[in-house]
């Protein structure tokens, strides 16, 4: 069975701090790491590969940067892994990045593609879908649980209320929530053969069957117009050296004065 | 001169910080509070590859180097010193001497185990009446046909209620003094050796420490290392490796003391204030720091001298010497920072602090480093 | 290329789920109500099931017209009946704006659609306004985990695509004399276009109110310290008549369930009072709970972020205000009750 995994190096979200003076994010010093939807989609192929012995290979588009995401899930258990990297392809939003990926899939053979749900940088979810339609292949989004069985996969699809257990033929294209697994730990032997056995496949514009405008940001339908931080919501009054009892008295006068209570 | 990490030990310590923070910090009050060895810990740092990082594939090993492992070392040691110890007397001292001076049968039947994590190793050296004086052995071991016959007993020995294979010194011939002591792999199966009590200790509670008993113990020839009389070279040169690692575990001690007092001084708030913004808090943190950096510069050059065939012996005291002195003084102010609070066992730095005190005394004391860095300067 | 002028309209995707409509399509039909009046167009509905209830509802809610699609394979939810049945309404209709609720459905159905009829589609908006200058639609989004917002358009390409969360937009007030025609779509779905197998559908309704629709929450985090301590934050919450949710740290150390979970990959709730309990605030916290209308937090440390989006702050141990606070509130329950 063969398994390609997409995944995204994307910087940790929760590590990252405004400046409270002048209300910019600091970026420095946040460590990037395997977006956590991915990686548990990741765990999951090599779940697949324990069981079934199944390939798996590991792709990600970004910039060079990225290589480091591809070893750790080379140090995972990934078989092989792919960078495709060009700055033909930067500045695309999730229509020209899942069509770019999309044209590098096509040319590859496969069973069964895995994405996260979503990027806790983009969080938009889209370019699992996106990416089986280009591809004319069935998906299923929000997997939470899954089986092989011959040539069909049997899934658990979550939903807000409940779930739906579904079978869909391979190939297809599952995207998958952290709730599904906890991925596994590198191994000390397999961090060493990334680095000193395996080499990176690249992929770049020139090995793609596109034009430069349908791609990137030139091919993306649509355009960040502005961005901008918060900023803090002001403050309102910090009640600092009351005990217990005060406090409660403050808090239950403030309720009283907005009509809470 | 490059200070910097390669990308893969980048990698290598991000595997060590998420296993630490998510296996081992977790559970190192439990382990110090129950004085119990972290079993399930050991099986899966096993099934990482992290029981025998520096040793060829070839026996069952990973590969790396010396600096790889004792990075784990001290990425273990922030959150727990028992584990840190636990890899370092299993790596150093046990692995070690087979991998250096035995012969390729013995590295086939005991190192690739070791090195897999399949059988946990220790060291015996020291005696009732033979610690920093270790050239006193009184453990006999004589030859009787295909065997030795091992008699004595050791103190004191890390790792000992779990481990599986022993590296065990005695003394062959008495007349010869040092060179009349020999290094024996010595497997716990063997009938006549007990273990012996475990010591109730200040710290590193997790480490079965016990006393290994032989009573006319038969050890197969071929598991002598070396010849008769190398043992007390062998053990010199495999305690200049195990330094390496003890100082690596004081140098995990002190930084991670250091890391819980700066989350608590900026939570902790005396005088309408942040104790983070007191001067004297922020200068001691600064001095601290500045000495933990000092003794990695020193554990790092050591490993890497090792890992590159430069004698160490010197580096390896030099690193030990500072990093557990430092150890010790940064536990302490520590647990000073930390107040009353400090001494509770509801905050984790006084159990660094008792912790590190072993630091300055075994594979070694402090004097004995001293002793091994003037000697290289008279 | 599509001309732009060729598109009118606002279209809202209907969600039902066991043949009941979803509250948040409401919400988007309120929402869609006010940009087609800015762009003096109409807002419809668009529903796909069958013996959908009460679709009438959707009139009442604001829509000016109901598209219904009908058809046994519609009923339950699956991703390429469903785009396919979109795909053809709006090629016939050509809608200029197309929202879905940003929910298990519409995160699924959206993006395959959009990439279908290659246009653009923009997630999770918070606010939807039209740029007064060029009548296109600017979606205004949360990204890098909620740290920064970002203003997206759609220049070139149409339908204009959105999804939102539940609880963001507000639903019109009802008004049951609104009546509005239903107009039936009829789409041929075929076997080929069930492109997975339903084997099971499972419900798992649990008995806790949804914290969106409460208009108090008591919500606690990591400073609560243990599941026990939740107890003085059920009695807070039960004492005012609210509900108890909490940060993501809580659920990760299963002290309460994911359902009560508020924050970036939780839920959004703006109730009308949050009382944070030992939550430090962290952004993608704040992301969830930062439109709340009125905010008391309470934290042993003075620099949580979260005292820069109170409006009162209390540094203390919450252990001790809480229950605290239960004996003034009891205090003054009883007050009440001997007036």
């Amino acid at each position: 069975m063969k398994i390609i995994v997409c995944i995204k190096q994307v910087p940790d979200t929760t590590e990252v701090r405004l400046n409270p003076e002048t209300g910019t994010l600091i970026r420095e010093g946040v460590p990037s790491i395997i977006n956590p939807d991915d990686k548990c989609g990741l765990e999951a192929a090599l779940v697949l590969k324990d069981k079934y012995d199944a390939q798996v290979t590991v792709l990600t588009m970004g910039p060079t940067q990225a290589d480091f995401a591809l070893k750790e899930a080379l140090a995972m258990g990934a078989d092989e892994a792919i960078l495709m990297t060009d700055r033909a392809f930067a500045g695309a939003d999730t229509w020209s990045t899942s069509l770019t990926l999309a044209k590098a899939l096509e040319k590859m053979d496969f069973d069964l593609i895995i994405a996260g749900r979503q990027a806790i940088d983009g969080d938009t979810a889209q370019v699992g879908p996106e990416l089986a339609e280009h591809l004319k292949i069935p998906h299923v989004s929000y997997v939470e649980a899954l089986e092989k069985d011959e040539n069909s996969l049997i899934l658990k699809r979550r939903f807000e209320d409940g779930y739906h257990k579904v079978k869909v033929k391979t190939p297809c294209l599952i995207t998958t929530l952290s709730e599904m697994n906890r991925p596994r730990y590198m191994k000390v032997g397999l961090i060493y053969d990334a680095h000193r056995e395996k080499e990176i496949k690249k992929i770049t514009f020139d090995d793609l069957d596109i034009r430069k405008e349908e791609i990137g940001l030139k091919g993306s339908p649509t355009k960040v117009k502005k961005s901008f931080t918060k900023g803090a919501k002001t403050a309102g009054k910090l009640y600092k050296d009351l005990d217990e009892k005060e406090a409660a008295k403050l808090i239950v006068e403030k309720l009283k004065e907005k009509f809470i209570i | 001169m490059n200070y910097n990490l390669t990308e893969e030990q980048k990698l290598l310590k991000k595997l060590y910080k998420e296993f630490t923070v998510n296996e081992v910090e977790p559970i190192a009050g439990e382990i110090d509070e129950e004085e119990r060895f972290p079993v399930e810990t050991v099986e899966k740092m096993k099934n990482n590859g992290m029981l025998g990082i520096p040793f060829p594939k070839k026996y069952g090993g990973q590969g790396g180097d010396i600096l790889a492992y004792i990075m784990l070392v001290e990425e273990l040691s922030k959150a727990c010193g028992t584990t840190g110890v636990v890899l370092s007397a299993h790596t150093s001292l046990c692995c070690g001497p087979i991998y250096e001076f035995g012969t390729e049968e013995q590295k086939q039947k005991y190192l690739e185990p070791l090195a897999k994590g399949e059988k946990l190793g220790a060291f015996g050296l020291t005696e009732a009446n033979a610690g920093t004086d270790a050239a006193g052995q009184q453990t006999k071991a004589v030859l009787d046909g295909d065997h030795y016959i091992l008699n004595g007993s050791k103190i004191f020995i890390t790792n000992a209620a779990n481990a599986d294979v022993f590296i065990v010194l005695a003394m062959t011939d008495k007349s010869k003094g040092t060179r009349g002591i020999s290094a024996f792999i010595v497997e716990k199966e063997y009938e006549g050796f007990t273990i012996g009590k475990k010591e109730l200790k200040m710290g590193i509670k997790g480490s079965a420490t016990c006393e290994l008993i032989f009573e006319n113990v038969k050890v197969p020839k071929e598991n002598l290392i070396g010849k008769e009389g190398k043992g007390f070279s062998i053990a010199m040169k495999t305690l200049d490796g195990g330094r390496i690692g003890i100082a690596a575990q004081a140098l995990g001690l002190a930084q991670g003391a250091i890391d819980e007092t700066v989350k608590y001084v900026k939570e902790r708030k005396q005088f309408g204030r942040s104790i983070s913004k007191f001067q004297n808090t922020q200068f001691q943190l600064a001095d601290m720091q500045t000495k933990v950096d000092a003794a990695r510069l020193l554990v790092y050059r050591a490993a890497f001298n090792k890992d590159n065939r430069i004698p160490y012996s010197n580096e390896a005291a030099m690193a030990k010497l500072f990093a557990s002195e430092t150890a010790m003084e940064v536990t302490n102010k520590a647990v000073q920072l930390h107040g009353g609070y400090g001494y509770t066992r509801e905050y984790p730095v006084e159990r660094m602090m008792r912790d590190a005190k072993i630091t300055e005394i075994y594979e070694g004391t402090s004097e004995v480093m001293k002793m091994v860095v003037s000697a290289n300067m008279l | 290329m599509m001309d732009k002028k060729d598109y009118r309209g606002v279209f809202v995707f209907v969600e039902q789920k066991n043949k009941e409509i979803e509250n948040v399509s409401l919400e988007l039909i309120g929402e869609g109500k006010k940009l087609a009046q800015e762009l003096d167009q109409k807002v419809t509905a668009v529903v796909l099931g069958k013996g959908v209830k009460e679709i009438e509802k959707l009139g009442h809610y604001g829509a000016d017209n109901i598209i219904y699609v009908e058809n046994k394979d519609l009923d339950i939810y699956m991703t390429e009946p469903y785009t396919k049945a979109l795909k053809e309404v709006i090629e016939n209709k050509k809608p200029e704006i197309v929202l879905f609720g940003a929910t298990a459905i519409g995160r699924d159905v959206a993006p395959r659609l959009a990439g279908r009829i290659h246009t653009g589609l923009t997630a999770d908006c918070t606010k939807l306004e039209i740029n007064e200058e060029n009548s296109d639609l600017m979606m205004t989004r949360p990204a890098f985990g909620g740290n920064i917002m970002a203003t997206i358009e759609c220049p070139d390409h149409r339908p204009q695509m959105a999804t939102v969360r539940p609880g963001v937009m507000q639903k019109e007030e009802k008004d049951t004399s609104r009546k509005v025609e239903i107009e039936k779509f009829d789409v041929r779905i075929e076997e080929k276009d069930k492109t997975y197998e339903i084997l099971e559908v499972v419900e798992e309704k649990s008995n806790k109110i949804d914290i969106q629709e409460a208009n108090i929450l008591v919500s606690g985090g990591r400073g609560v310290g243990s599941p026990d301590n939740f107890k003085a934050l059920e009695e807070t919450a039960q004492i005012l008549g609210g509900v108890v949710s909490s940060s993501r740290a809580a659920v990760d150390s299963d002290w309460m369930p994911k359902e009560v979970q508020v924050g970036q990959t939780g839920k959004t709730v703006r109730p009308d009072l949050y009382i944070a309990c030992g939550i430090s605030g962290a952004i993608q916290h704040l992301a969830g709970m930062e439109e709340s209308e009125f905010i008391v937090a309470i934290n042993k440390d003075e620099t949580a972020p979260i005292f820069e989006t109170s409006d009162v702050g209390i540094v203390g141990d919450l252990n001790k205000v809480v229950p605290a606070l239960n004996e003034e509130l009891k205090k003054l329950e009883k007050e009440k009750e001997s007036l």
